[in-house]
């Protein structure tokens, strides 16, 4: 078995990196302070956006670390400030072994060791549907790959996954457990960073956006960008997220756009969401252009939703 | 061993972390972490698989980017959820969980 030095460190890196990985989702699950527990959670997916890229992944990457790791991190925050110092208090050791937790992990253990033998024994290359996704490639109006999967091949599923984003947001806004923002000192960093990322990142978003249809790249990442400029916004100068007309009708329209071209396509082409081939291209990016819109507002409003303002709501009970 | 196999056994410890974190943790916040490390497991071992092909199978990165985005807006609800319960119960546990 001859291996050259450079897969040899390759894999070192590899091992290294899945290790630090493993320790640092044990450590965040039982270390006591949940506010640590957070911060190593935003680290992990960081490092597993390294993985991602290791993997040859970049899409997933640039996802992975916009909202995995950097808004869910900020929700977790956010949520963390308003449990306040005592709901936000967990006992000495979280994790602690009892019977119940003893038979469980065994439980657990061995339904491990069966899916990791599973993996072990995979052949160690295969192709998948790798075949089929490149031949029809030059067909479905793009030239990446995740894209053309995403918007093409399993449309149904993002149109889906869509209306997901939109009944997350109206769930959060029925909950609705905070009173009016409150007015906080402004950093004077973010002060002077603010207004410079902002736009910075609305750019950036709309260039991921277009760019998504021959690199990595595509709606999801760049609303993911405009909406951590949203979040800066409201770090500096706290907004709520009202469900005022023009946020319904930005919240809605994702799905009402991707629907109406599958209904389109369905009574005066070849079938529900079937583009044309010529015209796969534009179907694809006007498509994407308005899902980009929907998810950025909603995951706006997953984090700074409010349904109604704390004089209604106390007026209510 | 090769590199789809290191991230893939990962992802399984991963799943089984999570699995064992979301069971026995007694704050609702810790649970809302092993649920999410739970996901990272699964995307790690779907795009794992994916990584054996050449050119890199596309269909399980679109599945895991969904994931994503599905993943964020569930620890969202589930954080509006708690956030609700810590409010009117005052305990970020839940009622089973708490100290009698």
């Amino acid at each position: 078995m001859n291996i050259d030095l450079a897969s040899a460190s390759a894999l070192a890196f590899d091992g290294l990196l899945a290790a630090l990985i493993v320790w640092l989702a044990w450590r965040l699950l039982t270390v006591a302070d949940l506010f640590r527990a957070t911060v190593l959670f935003i680290v992990l997916g960081l490092l597993v956006a390294l993985a991602w890229v290791r993997l040859r992944a970049p899409d997933l990457a640039l996802a992975e670390a916009a909202i995995g790791a950097g808004l869910t991190g900020a929700l977790l925050l956010d949520t963390l400030r308003r449990l306040g110092p005592q709901g936000a208090a967990d006992e000495a050791w979280p994790l602690r072994p009892t019977p119940s937790r003893v038979a469980g992990g065994v439980l657990i253990a061995a339904f491990g060791s069966v899916l990791a033998w599973s993996v072990i024994t995979l052949p160690p290359a295969s192709s998948g549907l790798a075949a089929q996704a490149m031949v029809a490639l030059p067909d479905s109006g793009v030239s990446n790959p995740v894209t053309a999967a995403l918007l093409n091949y399993r449309s149904h599923d993002t149109l889906l996954e869509v209306a997901v984003l939109l009944a997350a947001a109206l769930g959060v806004w029925t909950l609705d457990a905070e009173p009016a923002p409150r007015a906080a000192p402004v950093d004077p960093v973010l002060a002077i960073l603010v207004p410079v990322l902002v736009p910075l990142s609305i750019i950036t978003g709309a260039y991921l956006l277009w760019v998504g249809s021959k690199a990595p790249g595509g709606a999801f990442q760049g609303a993911a960008l405009i909406a951590g400029g949203a979040v800066l916004v409201h770090l500096v100068r706290p907004f709520a997220v009202r469900a005022t007309f023009g946020v319904r009708l930005l919240l809605g329209l994702g799905v009402a756009v991707f629907a109406l071209a599958g209904v389109v396509l369905f009574v005066f082409g070849a079938g529900f969401l079937t583009y044309p081939v010529a015209q796969a291209g534009w179907w694809i990016l006007g498509i994407e252009t308005f899902a980009m819109l929907t998810i950025a507002a909603v995951l706006v409003a997953l984090f700074a939703g409010s349904l109604t303002s704390r004089d209604a709501r106390q007026g209510q009970r | 061993m090769t590199t789809p196999l290191i991230y893939g056994l990962a992802g399984v410890l991963l799943v089984c972390l999570g699995l064992y974190g979301l069971l026995a943790a007694r704050h609702v916040l810790r649970r809302i972490l092993a649920l999410n490390v739970l996901g990272l497991g699964v995307f790690m071992l779907l795009v794992s698989l994916a990584a054996r092909a050449w050119p890199v199978d596309p269909v399980p990165h679109a599945m895991v980017l969904t994931g994503i985005v599905v993943a964020v807006s569930a620890t969202a609800l589930a954080l509006a959820l708690l956030r609700r319960m810590a409010q009117d119960a005052r305990s970020g546990r839940l009622p089973e969980d708490r100290e009698p």
